[in-house]
């Protein structure tokens, strides 16, 4: 039974916390969006009306890291630039996902040179990887879907006595 | 008189004017390309500004050529807005050392893009007004266009963020 049609026909309903924090955090997923290369094109096709990130909760890119809860680093990133993407990461609020959207930010991609850090993944936790060049926003809805999933599946360390 | 003339011209007294200096001419591409001898460079750049008006410097371009003599290469891509004339000026530079005269006193444009050759090609620019590297951090110890700079880099030379947050 789902949450709204279980409060209609009862006026209350009783549920774990742990089911009622998942269930907000899965469904109002703010994105920090940390467009760094062409993937940000994608990544905005994602946000407008076409594939429409708001079907998700999805629609609030904050441009503020301290109202964000997934970061979608999309693009390449140099170790110039990896500084600055960590120092927004640590300012984001706990609890905080992270999308390492397209073959660069996953792997370093094609750019196999000094410069760019070889995976996003050696400065950031990330959740989810997503494959392409650029990947299509379906697919970055999709990886949205899977941190949907991890989030809804978490429980708190506290339990009842 | 059309162009490939009367840049003909230009070059002819070029080598009137500095004879010697003057190493070789030749067209590629549609280009002609004229290699100086490196301690001229600075007044044939000031001669050609003055005297035929070359006031745009459109691009100026390092390259390792990567042999065991005069291994670096310098070019300089000059136009002239009132003719329309373009000059291709190179100069070789030895793999020891190699050092020259800043042309940013001409074309303040140079400024710019002898910090990128330093940067990526260590080659010095003497009585440059401000030679620091201008992409990679100022304490990077390489010169990553070289040929012999791993493609990949030098584990460490890059820092990478810390991944423990600074605590409040």
């Amino acid at each position: 039974m789902s949450l709204d049609k279980a409060v209609e026909n009862t006026g209350y309903l009783t549920t774990s916390l742990d089911f009622l924090t998942n269930w907000a955090r899965a469904n109002a997923m703010w994105p920090m969006p940390m467009g760094l290369a062409c993937c940000a094109i994608e990544m905005m096709a994602f946000a407008g009306p076409k594939y429409d990130a708001s079907r998700f909760g999805s629609e609030v890119m904050r441009f503020s890291p301290r109202q964000s809860d997934v970061m979608i680093v999309a693009g390449w990133c140099t170790y110039k630039m990896s500084h600055a993407i960590r120092r927004i990461w640590d300012q984001m609020p706990d609890p905080k996902w992270c999308i390492a959207m397209g073959a660069c930010a996953s792997t370093g991609g094609m750019h196999r040179c000094y410069g760019v850090v070889q995976g996003v993944d050696n400065f950031l936790p990330v959740d989810v990887y997503v494959s392409g060049c650029p990947p299509r926003p379906d697919a970055l809805l999709n990886a949205l879907m899977q941190i949907q999933d991890k989030v809804k599946n978490e429980h708190s360390t506290v339990y009842d006595r | 008189m059309n162009k490939t003339e009367l840049l003909t011209r230009v070059l002819n007294e070029l080598k009137e004017e500095f004879g010697d200096a003057v190493i070789e001419s030749k067209t590629h591409a549609g280009d002609r390309q004229t290699r100086v001898s490196r301690e001229k460079i600075h007044e044939i750049c000031t001669w050609l500004k003055e005297k035929h008006s070359f006031t745009y410097m459109v691009d100026m371009i390092a390259a390792d050529r990567f042999t065991s003599e005069d291994r670096f290469e310098l070019i300089y891509h000059l136009m002239s807005l009132k003719t329309g004339l373009r000059v291709f000026i190179k100069t070789w530079l030895p793999e020891e050392n190699p050092t020259l005269p800043t042309v940013s006193d001409i074309w303040t444009a140079a400024n710019w893009n002898e910090r990128e050759a330093w940067d990526m090609y260590g080659i010095r620019f003497d009585n440059h007004p401000d030679l620091r590297r201008i992409f990679l951090p100022e304490d990077f110890k390489y010169h990553p266009l070289r040929k012999e700079f791993p493609l990949l880099g030098i584990p460490g030379s890059l820092e990478l963020p810390s991944t423990t947050p600074d605590s409040e």
